[in-house]
């Protein structure tokens, strides 16, 4: 089964997205879309600046398999990116939550995040999935 | 409907991960791909290959068929249970599929073919053989699984009957020893020491369970490609085919030239490729970031072109690593073009991995 804590928004390409308290947001993949990829060994992360229309390819994880592309769940600026990917990419397979997040941005419209799925809704979708 | 090997219901009580390969519903990984990579350089992992197929020939002119049939020339073979890898060609040197050939007597020898390959390469086999009064056996009632790593041979020899044991103990590289329907070959596809073992069905699941029960790791399809890949072993159906020959593969080592008088099926036509076809076979090593994979594009600083044919991480070396069908005046500095980026490479001689160890 896979995790989808409660505390989270989702988009139907699996990426999970978080507000901070600073305003900001940040974003990974979802334990489902790690658990599907099988073990990841190189992941791309976008560079602080970018900015970034909602649903733009702007990473890319790749596992043993294959290459995937991640999307920008809503619109924005990156403000930090997780360099510990670099060198150890394997922990956004064992922590996909926390520390294999993958990039922070500050939101154009930060209630943009409101619109995305919940967990429920997330939940249903990789149950139609499975 | 996909065929499954007597191994399946083991692969689900494992939680495998199951895809379609080649028609058969095949392990790729049971939980981690890379824990099970690990688990043959470092120790014994175990695979279920029972979807390749053996196929005996008998008669006594068998050695003289397959020294038409093969391109490398199984004269080599004197002693029984010796091996010996091969093409088997087209007219064309086409490579309809490469192959392990045993030799066990004048009047029998065993082939092991690709799943993929296998019903295409008996009717191949079954018509050349008329000619020679050979028959071609496909040993269905067989099935495979190879245990690899430094520790595979003595995990296996453990559980083999005491004659056969003794037999495996002291078996050379590339030789296999048997007993009634037990065979068992010192061969593998991972670059790691261990053997492959062909048995009744029955007995291959009693095998795998007390292989598992000893801490032999399942590994999946997965695993056993990237140990394939880092041993600098080719697959059939990607880096070679029916439209491919062996020169421009990376296979011109296992042609049987001499003698120069054995017409072997295929010799014709490689002859006049030979030293001359337009394109080489390579393998490169990722300098830049990323994972290279196959059908990417390779360029070189003198102009010369390719592309790879298998590609992907190399968990042994934490880099990626590739093979290339490129032009044959390739050579220098590379670049192969990961997603529209163009990443620096250098070319290097497989294999990449042998025995544990990092070679390039």
């Amino acid at each position: 089964m896979s995790n989808v804590p409660s505390s989270l928004k989702y988009v139907k390409s699996h990426e999970w997205i978080k507000k901070l308290a600073d305003g900001t947001v940040v974003i990974g993949i979802t334990d489902h879309a790690q658990n599907a990829l099988g073990d990841l060994v190189f992941v791309e992360v976008p560079k602080v600046g970018r900015k970034l229309a909602a649903n733009e390819s702007c990473a890319v994880v790749e596992s043993v398999k294959a290459a995937s592309d991640v999307y920008a769940p809503i619109a924005g600026e990156v403000t930090e990116a997780n360099g510990a990917l670099n060198n150890t990419p394997e922990i956004l397979n064992s922590d996909p939550y926390e520390a294999g997040w993958m990039w922070k941005m500050k939101p154009n419209n930060i209630a943009d995040v409101d619109a995305l799925l919940d967990a429920a809704g997330y939940q249903q979708l990789i149950d139609e999935l499975n | 409907m996909l065929k499954k090997t007597a191994l399946h219901a083991e692969h689900v009580r494992l939680g495998a991960r199951l895809v379609d390969f080649a028609g058969w519903e095949m392990p790729i990984q049971y939980q981690s791909q890379l824990d099970e990579h690990h688990a043959v350089r470092a120790g014994a992992g175990m695979f279920d290959v029972a979807h390749m197929s053996a196929v005996d020939l008998h008669g006594p002119r068998t050695r003289e068929f397959l020294r038409k049939l093969l391109a490398n020339d199984v004269a080599k073979l004197t002693a029984p249970g010796k091996a010996l890898y091969s093409c088997m060609l087209r007219e064309d040197a086409g490579i309809i599929d490469d192959l392990i050939a045993y030799f066990i007597n004048e009047d029998w020898f065993r082939l092991v073919v690709n799943a993929g390959t296998t019903e295409k390469d008996l009717v191949w086999i079954g018509q050349q053989a008329a000619a020679f009064g050979v028959t071609v056996k496909y040993r269905d009632d067989l099935g495979i699984v190879a245990v690899q790593g430094p520790e595979a041979r003595d995990k296996v020899i453990k559980q083999l009957p005491t004659d056969l044991a003794a037999a495996a103990q002291t078996v050379g590289v590339f030789q296999a020893v048997y007993a009634g329907d037990w065979f068992v070959g010192r061969t593998g596809y991972t670059g790691e020491d261990g053997f492959e073992l062909m048995l009744p069905h029955a007995d291959l699941v009693t095998l795998w369970q007390k292989l598992e029960a000893d801490g032999v790791r399942p590994c999946g399809l997965g695993a056993r490609d990237t140990l394939r890949l880092e041993a600098g072993m080719n697959l059939y159906g990607q880096d070679m085919d029916e439209s491919k020959h062996p020169l421009e593969s990376g296979l011109g080592w296992t042609i049987g030239w001499d003698p120069a008088d054995r017409d072997f099926i295929g010799r014709t036509a490689l002859s006049a490729l030979r030293g001359k076809s337009p394109n080489k076979f390579v393998s490169l090593v990722l300098e830049g970031r990323g994972v290279v994979r196959a059908h990417m594009k390779v360029r070189f600083a003198n102009g010369a072109e390719g592309e790879t044919t298998s590609g992907g991480f190399a968990p042994t070396m934490k880099s990626s690593i590739a093979f290339a069908r490129v032009d044959a005046k390739a050579e220098g500095a590379c670049e192969v073009e990961i997603r529209g980026q163009w990443v620096a490479a250098k070319l290097v001689k497989a294999p990449f991995v042998r025995n544990g160890k990092v070679l390039v």
